[in-house]
Protein backbone atom coordinates (compact mmCIF):
# COMPACT_ATOMS: atom_id res chain seq x y z
CA UNK A 1 0.00 0.00 0.00
CA UNK A 2 1.39 3.45 -1.11
CA UNK A 3 0.07 6.92 -1.19
CA UNK A 4 1.96 9.34 -3.92
CA UNK A 5 1.55 13.37 -3.46
CA UNK A 6 3.61 14.52 -6.29
CA UNK A 7 4.76 18.49 -6.23
CA UNK A 8 5.68 18.33 -10.12
CA UNK A 9 3.74 16.79 -13.33
CA UNK A 10 7.22 15.13 -14.24
CA UNK A 11 6.87 13.55 -10.37
CA UNK A 12 3.34 11.84 -10.83
CA UNK A 13 3.92 11.07 -14.40
CA UNK A 14 6.82 9.04 -13.24
CA UNK A 15 4.84 7.56 -10.45
CA UNK A 16 1.97 6.30 -12.89
CA UNK A 17 4.67 4.95 -15.20
CA UNK A 18 5.92 3.11 -12.48
CA UNK A 19 2.39 2.10 -10.95
CA UNK A 20 -0.11 2.27 -14.11
CA UNK A 21 -3.18 1.12 -12.40
CA UNK A 22 -2.78 3.36 -9.02
CA UNK A 23 -5.77 4.86 -8.46
CA UNK A 24 -5.58 9.03 -9.68
CA UNK A 25 -6.99 11.10 -7.35
CA UNK A 26 -7.44 15.03 -8.61
CA UNK A 27 -9.69 16.87 -5.81
CA UNK A 28 -11.38 14.05 -4.08
CA UNK A 29 -14.63 14.77 -3.86
CA UNK A 30 -15.87 12.00 -5.90
CA UNK A 31 -13.83 9.10 -5.07
CA UNK A 32 -13.93 9.82 -1.48
CA UNK A 33 -17.51 9.18 -1.13
CA UNK A 34 -16.60 5.58 -2.81
CA UNK A 35 -14.04 5.07 -0.58
CA UNK A 36 -15.99 5.65 2.17
CA UNK A 37 -18.70 3.96 1.29
CA UNK A 38 -16.62 1.38 0.93
CA UNK A 39 -17.89 0.81 -2.52
CA UNK A 40 -13.82 0.81 -3.92
CA UNK A 41 -10.76 -0.03 -1.11
CA UNK A 42 -7.85 1.16 -3.08
CA UNK A 43 -4.51 -0.13 -2.39
CA UNK A 44 -2.24 2.73 -4.31
CA UNK A 45 -3.03 6.37 -4.76
CA UNK A 46 -1.46 9.21 -6.44
CA UNK A 47 -2.70 12.41 -5.13
CA UNK A 48 -2.84 14.91 -7.79
CA UNK A 49 -3.89 18.23 -5.40
CA UNK A 50 -0.49 19.49 -4.87
CA UNK A 51 0.89 20.08 -8.54
CA UNK A 52 0.70 23.58 -9.15
CA UNK A 53 1.25 23.08 -13.27
CA UNK A 54 -2.39 21.55 -12.99
CA UNK A 55 -4.18 24.44 -11.20
CA UNK A 56 -3.34 27.14 -14.28
CA UNK A 57 -5.14 27.87 -16.64
CA UNK A 58 -3.53 30.17 -20.29
CA UNK A 59 -5.56 31.80 -22.75
CA UNK A 60 -4.61 32.16 -26.26
CA UNK A 61 -6.03 35.36 -28.16
CA UNK A 62 -4.52 33.91 -31.30
CA UNK A 63 -6.01 30.90 -32.02
CA UNK A 64 -8.58 32.08 -29.95
CA UNK A 65 -8.11 28.88 -27.15
CA UNK A 66 -8.23 28.67 -23.52
CA UNK A 67 -6.43 25.97 -22.31
CA UNK A 68 -7.71 24.98 -18.11
CA UNK A 69 -5.79 23.04 -16.12
CA UNK A 70 -7.30 19.55 -14.95
CA UNK A 71 -6.83 20.49 -11.25
CA UNK A 72 -8.33 24.13 -11.29
CA UNK A 73 -10.76 23.91 -8.89
CA UNK A 74 -14.53 25.08 -10.01
CA UNK A 75 -14.39 28.28 -7.75
CA UNK A 76 -11.67 29.89 -10.03
CA UNK A 77 -14.28 29.53 -13.17
CA UNK A 78 -17.11 31.10 -11.20
CA UNK A 79 -15.94 34.82 -11.97
CA UNK A 80 -12.97 36.39 -13.88
CA UNK A 81 -11.09 35.73 -16.84
CA UNK A 82 -12.23 32.02 -17.62
CA UNK A 83 -16.07 33.13 -17.18
CA UNK A 84 -15.71 36.10 -19.26
CA UNK A 85 -14.90 34.12 -22.13
CA UNK A 86 -16.40 31.06 -21.11
CA UNK A 87 -19.73 32.10 -19.66
CA UNK A 88 -21.81 28.16 -20.28
CA UNK A 89 -18.28 27.07 -17.93
CA UNK A 90 -19.03 29.72 -15.15
CA UNK A 91 -22.73 29.11 -15.13
CA UNK A 92 -21.93 25.08 -15.16
CA UNK A 93 -18.91 25.43 -12.07
CA UNK A 94 -21.43 27.76 -10.33
CA UNK A 95 -23.75 24.91 -10.36
CA UNK A 96 -21.36 22.09 -8.89
CA UNK A 97 -22.26 21.32 -5.26
CA UNK A 98 -21.60 23.64 -2.56
CA UNK A 99 -18.50 26.53 -1.97
CA UNK A 100 -16.57 23.56 -0.41
CA UNK A 101 -17.08 21.37 -3.33
CA UNK A 102 -16.26 23.86 -5.67
CA UNK A 103 -12.93 24.70 -3.89
CA UNK A 104 -11.97 21.64 -4.84
CA UNK A 105 -13.30 20.19 -7.58
CA UNK A 106 -12.08 20.12 -11.18
CA UNK A 107 -12.73 19.37 -15.06
CA UNK A 108 -10.33 16.68 -14.40
CA UNK A 109 -12.10 15.04 -11.96
CA UNK A 110 -15.24 15.04 -13.67
CA UNK A 111 -13.31 13.89 -16.72
CA UNK A 112 -11.34 10.98 -14.84
CA UNK A 113 -15.06 10.02 -13.21
CA UNK A 114 -16.75 10.35 -16.79
CA UNK A 115 -20.32 10.75 -15.21
CA UNK A 116 -23.18 12.03 -17.26
CA UNK A 117 -24.26 13.93 -14.47
CA UNK A 118 -20.84 16.22 -14.54
CA UNK A 119 -21.77 19.06 -14.39
CA UNK A 120 -18.53 20.33 -16.85
CA UNK A 121 -19.01 17.82 -19.57
CA UNK A 122 -22.03 19.26 -21.07
CA UNK A 123 -20.14 22.40 -21.86
CA UNK A 124 -17.22 20.68 -23.50
CA UNK A 125 -18.97 19.01 -25.60
CA UNK A 126 -21.40 21.98 -26.72
CA UNK A 127 -17.89 23.86 -27.39
CA UNK A 128 -16.08 20.30 -29.25
CA UNK A 129 -13.41 20.88 -26.06
CA UNK A 130 -10.55 18.68 -26.70
CA UNK A 131 -9.06 16.53 -23.57
CA UNK A 132 -5.23 16.84 -22.93
CA UNK A 133 -3.51 13.79 -21.78
CA UNK A 134 0.29 12.83 -21.31
CA UNK A 135 2.61 9.58 -19.60
CA UNK A 136 6.01 9.71 -18.99
CA UNK A 137 7.10 9.25 -22.37
CA UNK A 138 4.44 10.80 -24.55
CA UNK A 139 1.10 13.38 -24.77
CA UNK A 140 -1.64 13.08 -27.22
CA UNK A 141 -5.07 15.35 -27.06
CA UNK A 142 -8.62 13.50 -27.92
CA UNK A 143 -11.64 15.06 -28.91
CA UNK A 144 -14.39 15.33 -25.81
CA UNK A 145 -16.52 13.38 -28.39
CA UNK A 146 -13.61 9.91 -28.84
CA UNK A 147 -12.47 10.66 -24.82
CA UNK A 148 -16.41 9.79 -23.21
CA UNK A 149 -17.18 6.53 -24.32
CA UNK A 150 -19.97 4.87 -21.40
CA UNK A 151 -21.14 5.50 -18.02
CA UNK A 152 -18.14 6.68 -15.89
CA UNK A 153 -16.05 5.24 -19.09
CA UNK A 154 -13.12 7.57 -20.85
CA UNK A 155 -10.64 6.66 -22.99
CA UNK A 156 -7.87 7.41 -21.01
CA UNK A 157 -5.40 5.08 -20.83
CA UNK A 158 -3.39 2.89 -17.86
CA UNK A 159 -0.25 4.81 -16.97
CA UNK A 160 -1.81 8.28 -18.54
CA UNK A 161 -3.01 11.72 -16.65
CA UNK A 162 -5.21 14.00 -17.91
CA UNK A 163 -3.61 17.22 -17.81
CA UNK A 164 -5.85 19.81 -19.34
CA UNK A 165 -9.03 20.41 -21.90
CA UNK A 166 -8.51 22.96 -24.61
CA UNK A 167 -11.94 25.21 -25.32
CA UNK A 168 -12.30 27.51 -28.18
CA UNK A 169 -12.98 31.51 -27.56
CA UNK A 170 -16.82 31.40 -29.60
CA UNK A 171 -18.67 34.86 -30.59
CA UNK A 172 -22.12 34.31 -29.62
CA UNK A 173 -24.06 33.68 -26.70
CA UNK A 174 -23.44 30.77 -24.58
CA UNK A 175 -25.28 29.32 -21.48
CA UNK A 176 -26.04 26.29 -19.08
CA UNK A 177 -28.97 25.24 -17.07
CA UNK A 178 -29.51 22.64 -14.90
CA UNK A 179 -32.74 21.03 -12.84
CA UNK A 180 -31.79 19.34 -9.52
CA UNK A 181 -34.05 18.95 -6.30
CA UNK A 182 -33.12 21.90 -4.36
CA UNK A 183 -30.96 25.20 -5.83
CA UNK A 184 -27.95 24.17 -3.81
CA UNK A 185 -25.72 21.19 -3.35
CA UNK A 186 -27.47 19.22 -5.86
CA UNK A 187 -25.99 16.28 -8.52
CA UNK A 188 -28.02 17.05 -11.79
CA UNK A 189 -31.09 15.49 -12.93
CA UNK A 190 -30.90 16.67 -15.84
CA UNK A 191 -28.86 19.80 -18.04
CA UNK A 192 -28.17 21.40 -20.90
CA UNK A 193 -25.82 23.85 -22.79
CA UNK A 194 -26.50 25.42 -25.81
CA UNK A 195 -23.64 27.41 -27.70
CA UNK A 196 -24.42 29.70 -30.03
CA UNK A 197 -21.40 30.27 -32.72
CA UNK A 198 -21.97 33.15 -34.72
CA UNK A 199 -18.60 32.70 -37.14
CA UNK A 200 -19.77 29.49 -38.03
CA UNK A 201 -22.94 29.76 -38.01
CA UNK A 202 -23.91 27.16 -36.06
CA UNK A 203 -26.15 26.44 -32.47
CA UNK A 204 -24.48 23.22 -30.82
CA UNK A 205 -26.78 21.34 -27.69
CA UNK A 206 -25.32 19.37 -25.58
CA UNK A 207 -27.55 17.57 -22.55
CA UNK A 208 -26.21 16.00 -19.28
CA UNK A 209 -27.65 13.11 -17.03
CA UNK A 210 -30.37 12.15 -19.98
CA UNK A 211 -27.66 9.30 -21.34
CA UNK A 212 -24.89 6.79 -20.84
CA UNK A 213 -22.22 9.31 -21.81
CA UNK A 214 -23.32 13.25 -22.66
CA UNK A 215 -26.14 13.63 -25.73
CA UNK A 216 -24.70 15.91 -28.25
CA UNK A 217 -28.06 16.96 -30.20
CA UNK A 218 -26.36 16.68 -33.93
CA UNK A 219 -29.94 16.10 -35.62
CA UNK A 220 -31.64 19.26 -33.85
CA UNK A 221 -28.82 21.00 -34.57
CA UNK A 222 -28.84 20.00 -38.24
CA UNK A 223 -32.69 20.77 -38.65
CA UNK A 224 -32.20 24.15 -36.88
CA UNK A 225 -29.63 24.87 -39.55
CA UNK A 226 -32.36 23.98 -42.25
CA UNK A 227 -34.69 26.87 -40.77
CA UNK A 228 -32.57 29.75 -40.12
CA UNK A 229 -29.24 31.04 -41.42
CA UNK A 230 -27.24 32.11 -37.90
CA UNK A 231 -24.42 34.20 -39.91
CA UNK A 232 -27.11 36.78 -41.33
CA UNK A 233 -30.17 36.64 -38.65
CA UNK A 234 -29.90 36.47 -35.47
CA UNK A 235 -32.59 35.48 -33.63
CA UNK A 236 -34.76 31.90 -33.88
CA UNK A 237 -38.13 32.76 -34.56
CA UNK A 238 -40.49 31.83 -31.60
CA UNK A 239 -42.54 29.13 -33.83
CA UNK A 240 -39.54 27.14 -33.75
CA UNK A 241 -39.50 26.73 -30.03
CA UNK A 242 -41.41 24.16 -29.49
CA UNK A 243 -40.50 22.12 -31.84
CA UNK A 244 -36.44 22.85 -31.37
CA UNK A 245 -37.49 21.38 -27.59
CA UNK A 246 -39.66 18.26 -28.92
CA UNK A 247 -36.48 17.51 -30.91
CA UNK A 248 -34.23 18.16 -28.24
CA UNK A 249 -35.98 15.61 -25.52
CA UNK A 250 -36.22 13.18 -28.75
CA UNK A 251 -32.67 13.01 -28.80
CA UNK A 252 -31.84 12.37 -24.93
CA UNK A 253 -31.80 8.79 -23.91
CA UNK A 254 -32.60 8.89 -20.12
CA UNK A 255 -33.24 6.48 -18.09
CA UNK A 256 -35.07 6.13 -14.64
CA UNK A 257 -32.92 5.72 -11.92
CA UNK A 258 -32.56 6.59 -8.07
CA UNK A 259 -32.17 10.30 -8.84
CA UNK A 260 -35.39 11.06 -11.26
CA UNK A 261 -37.37 8.83 -13.87
CA UNK A 262 -36.95 9.24 -17.91
CA UNK A 263 -40.10 10.26 -18.39
CA UNK A 264 -39.53 13.64 -16.20
CA UNK A 265 -35.61 13.95 -17.89
CA UNK A 266 -37.09 13.91 -21.29
CA UNK A 267 -39.68 16.55 -20.35
CA UNK A 268 -36.33 18.42 -18.31
CA UNK A 269 -34.37 18.95 -21.10
CA UNK A 270 -37.29 20.15 -23.31
CA UNK A 271 -37.73 22.61 -21.04
CA UNK A 272 -34.14 23.86 -20.21
CA UNK A 273 -33.11 24.09 -24.12
CA UNK A 274 -35.54 26.24 -24.65
CA UNK A 275 -35.00 27.94 -21.86
CA UNK A 276 -31.39 28.62 -23.35
CA UNK A 277 -32.25 28.84 -26.71
CA UNK A 278 -34.77 31.76 -25.35
CA UNK A 279 -32.29 33.59 -23.03
CA UNK A 280 -29.73 33.06 -26.81
CA UNK A 281 -32.96 35.13 -28.45
CA UNK A 282 -33.24 37.99 -26.18
CA UNK A 283 -29.20 38.71 -26.60
CA UNK B 1 7.11 12.97 -2.62
CA UNK B 2 6.43 9.35 -1.26
CA UNK B 3 4.70 8.90 1.97
CA UNK B 4 4.18 5.20 3.51
CA UNK B 5 0.58 5.17 3.87
CA UNK B 6 1.14 3.36 7.31
CA UNK B 7 2.89 6.41 9.06
CA UNK B 8 2.47 10.16 7.89
CA UNK B 9 2.13 13.55 9.40
CA UNK B 10 -0.38 16.05 9.31
CA UNK B 11 -0.04 19.41 10.83
CA UNK B 12 -3.52 20.49 12.16
CA UNK B 13 -3.88 23.44 14.10
CA UNK B 14 -0.11 24.37 13.96
CA UNK B 15 0.71 21.12 15.61
CA UNK B 16 2.30 18.65 13.63
CA UNK B 17 0.31 15.18 14.32
CA UNK B 18 1.73 11.69 13.35
CA UNK B 19 -0.65 9.06 11.59
CA UNK B 20 0.36 5.65 12.58
CA UNK B 21 -1.45 2.44 11.38
CA UNK B 22 -3.71 4.35 9.31
CA UNK B 23 -5.84 2.56 6.04
CA UNK B 24 -4.52 4.29 3.19
CA UNK B 25 -8.29 4.99 2.31
CA UNK B 26 -9.26 7.12 5.41
CA UNK B 27 -10.72 10.51 4.99
CA UNK B 28 -9.18 13.39 6.73
CA UNK B 29 -12.60 13.90 9.12
CA UNK B 30 -11.90 9.70 10.25
CA UNK B 31 -8.22 10.83 11.30
CA UNK B 32 -9.12 14.17 13.02
CA UNK B 33 -12.20 12.19 15.04
CA UNK B 34 -10.29 9.11 15.86
CA UNK B 35 -6.67 9.10 15.89
CA UNK B 36 -6.23 12.68 16.69
CA UNK B 37 -8.66 13.44 19.27
CA UNK B 38 -10.25 16.03 17.31
CA UNK B 39 -14.18 15.83 17.36
CA UNK B 40 -15.28 19.08 16.70
CA UNK B 41 -15.52 18.52 13.19
CA UNK B 42 -18.61 16.37 12.85
CA UNK B 43 -19.85 13.22 10.37
CA UNK B 44 -22.88 12.81 9.44
CA UNK B 45 -23.47 11.98 5.20
CA UNK B 46 -19.79 11.61 4.45
CA UNK B 47 -20.45 12.72 0.65
CA UNK B 48 -20.06 16.19 1.21
CA UNK B 49 -23.61 17.41 1.01
CA UNK B 50 -23.72 18.18 4.73
CA UNK B 51 -21.27 20.17 5.64
CA UNK B 52 -21.04 19.03 9.45
CA UNK B 53 -17.09 18.50 8.45
CA UNK B 54 -15.78 21.66 7.00
CA UNK B 55 -12.56 22.58 8.11
CA UNK B 56 -10.12 24.65 6.48
CA UNK B 57 -7.40 23.54 3.92
CA UNK B 58 -4.69 25.91 2.79
CA UNK B 59 -7.22 29.05 3.28
CA UNK B 60 -10.04 27.24 1.97
CA UNK B 61 -12.92 25.67 3.34
CA UNK B 62 -13.66 21.81 2.40
CA UNK B 63 -15.81 18.98 3.66
CA UNK B 64 -13.15 17.46 5.26
CA UNK B 65 -14.92 13.75 4.86
CA UNK B 66 -14.28 13.71 1.05
CA UNK B 67 -10.51 14.38 1.52
CA UNK B 68 -8.09 11.85 1.75
CA UNK B 69 -6.07 12.49 4.93
CA UNK B 70 -2.91 10.40 3.55
CA UNK B 71 -3.12 13.10 0.78
CA UNK B 72 -3.22 15.70 3.32
CA UNK B 73 0.42 16.02 3.89
CA UNK B 74 2.22 19.63 3.38
CA UNK B 75 -1.20 21.02 3.84
CA UNK B 76 -2.23 23.65 6.62
CA UNK B 77 -5.63 22.70 8.30
CA UNK B 78 -7.47 24.21 10.30
CA UNK B 79 -10.99 22.90 12.54
CA UNK B 80 -13.16 24.32 14.57
CA UNK B 81 -11.13 23.69 18.22
CA UNK B 82 -8.46 25.70 16.44
CA UNK B 83 -11.05 28.73 16.97
CA UNK B 84 -10.91 29.25 20.75
CA UNK B 85 -7.99 27.47 22.08
CA UNK B 86 -8.19 29.11 25.20
CA UNK B 87 -11.92 28.71 25.55
CA UNK B 88 -12.45 32.17 24.49
CA UNK B 89 -15.11 32.35 22.22
CA UNK B 90 -15.30 34.12 18.68
CA UNK B 91 -18.12 36.53 18.17
CA UNK B 92 -19.68 34.12 15.84
CA UNK B 93 -19.58 31.44 18.59
CA UNK B 94 -20.73 33.92 20.68
CA UNK B 95 -23.39 35.31 18.46
CA UNK B 96 -25.09 32.22 17.95
CA UNK B 97 -25.55 31.51 21.29
CA UNK B 98 -27.36 34.61 21.83
CA UNK B 99 -29.69 34.96 19.05
CA UNK B 100 -30.67 31.28 19.20
CA UNK B 101 -28.63 29.65 16.21
CA UNK B 102 -27.82 26.27 18.30
CA UNK B 103 -30.40 23.79 18.76
CA UNK B 104 -29.31 20.43 18.05
CA UNK B 105 -25.84 21.48 17.27
CA UNK B 106 -24.44 18.66 15.25
CA UNK B 107 -24.61 21.32 12.18
CA UNK B 108 -22.57 24.24 14.52
CA UNK B 109 -18.77 23.17 14.24
CA UNK B 110 -19.27 23.31 10.19
CA UNK B 111 -21.32 26.53 10.02
CA UNK B 112 -19.08 28.38 12.51
CA UNK B 113 -16.53 27.33 10.33
CA UNK B 114 -17.88 28.26 6.83
CA UNK B 115 -18.89 31.56 8.57
CA UNK B 116 -15.49 32.35 10.07
CA UNK B 117 -14.45 31.59 6.58
CA UNK B 118 -16.23 33.86 4.76
CA UNK B 119 -15.65 36.55 7.69
CA UNK B 120 -11.57 36.48 6.87
CA UNK B 121 -12.27 36.76 2.83
CA UNK B 122 -14.91 39.31 3.37
CA UNK B 123 -15.83 41.54 6.46
CA UNK B 124 -19.24 43.55 5.28
CA UNK B 125 -21.10 40.28 3.31
CA UNK B 126 -24.87 40.89 1.92
CA UNK B 127 -27.39 38.72 2.21
CA UNK B 128 -26.58 36.77 -1.12
CA UNK B 129 -23.50 36.19 0.08
CA UNK B 130 -24.07 34.97 3.35
CA UNK B 131 -26.77 32.49 1.99
CA UNK B 132 -24.07 31.43 -0.84
CA UNK B 133 -21.36 30.87 1.85
CA UNK B 134 -23.38 28.33 4.11
CA UNK B 135 -24.95 26.85 1.18
CA UNK B 136 -22.88 24.03 1.55
CA UNK B 137 -23.94 23.52 5.49
CA UNK B 138 -27.20 21.64 6.16
CA UNK B 139 -29.42 22.48 9.47
CA UNK B 140 -32.21 20.73 10.25
CA UNK B 141 -33.34 22.48 12.98
CA UNK B 142 -33.52 26.14 12.60
CA UNK B 143 -34.85 26.82 9.78
CA UNK B 144 -31.56 28.94 9.52
CA UNK B 145 -33.23 32.21 10.14
CA UNK B 146 -31.84 32.47 13.54
CA UNK B 147 -28.24 31.60 11.69
CA UNK B 148 -28.96 34.14 9.56
CA UNK B 149 -29.51 36.67 12.66
CA UNK B 150 -25.64 35.29 14.26
CA UNK B 151 -24.27 35.76 11.50
CA UNK B 152 -25.53 39.58 10.69
CA UNK B 153 -25.02 40.13 14.99
CA UNK B 154 -21.58 38.70 14.23
CA UNK B 155 -20.59 40.86 11.90
CA UNK B 156 -21.95 44.14 13.73
CA UNK B 157 -19.69 42.78 16.87
CA UNK B 158 -16.87 42.51 14.63
CA UNK B 159 -16.88 45.95 13.07
CA UNK B 160 -17.73 47.58 16.47
CA UNK B 161 -14.23 45.35 17.73
CA UNK B 162 -12.78 47.12 14.34
CA UNK B 163 -12.26 43.30 13.24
Amino acid sequence: MSVVVPRTLKDALSATAANPSALIIQGGTDLMVEINFNHRQPTDVIALRLIDELRTFQINQDNKQVTIGAGLPYQTMEHGEIANLLPALAQAARTVGSPQIRATGSIGGNLGTCSPAGDALPVLSALNGTVNLQKADSARSVSIHDFMIGVKRNSRQPGEIIVSTTLPIVTGWQGYAKVGVRNAMVISVASCCLVVDRANGTISVALGAVGPTIVRCRETEAWLATKIDLKTKSTVAPKLLQEFGDRIAEESRPIDDHRSTAAYRRHAVAVLSRRLLTRANAQ
Amino acid sequence: MKTNSEIYNLTVNGETHQVRDSWVGESLLYVLRERLGLPGSKGACEQGECGSCTVIMDGQAVCSCLVMAATAIDSDIQTIESLSPNGVLTEVQNAFITEGGVQCGFCTPGLVVAIEHLLSQNSDPSELEIKEAISGNICRCTGYGRIFEAVENAISVRKANNR
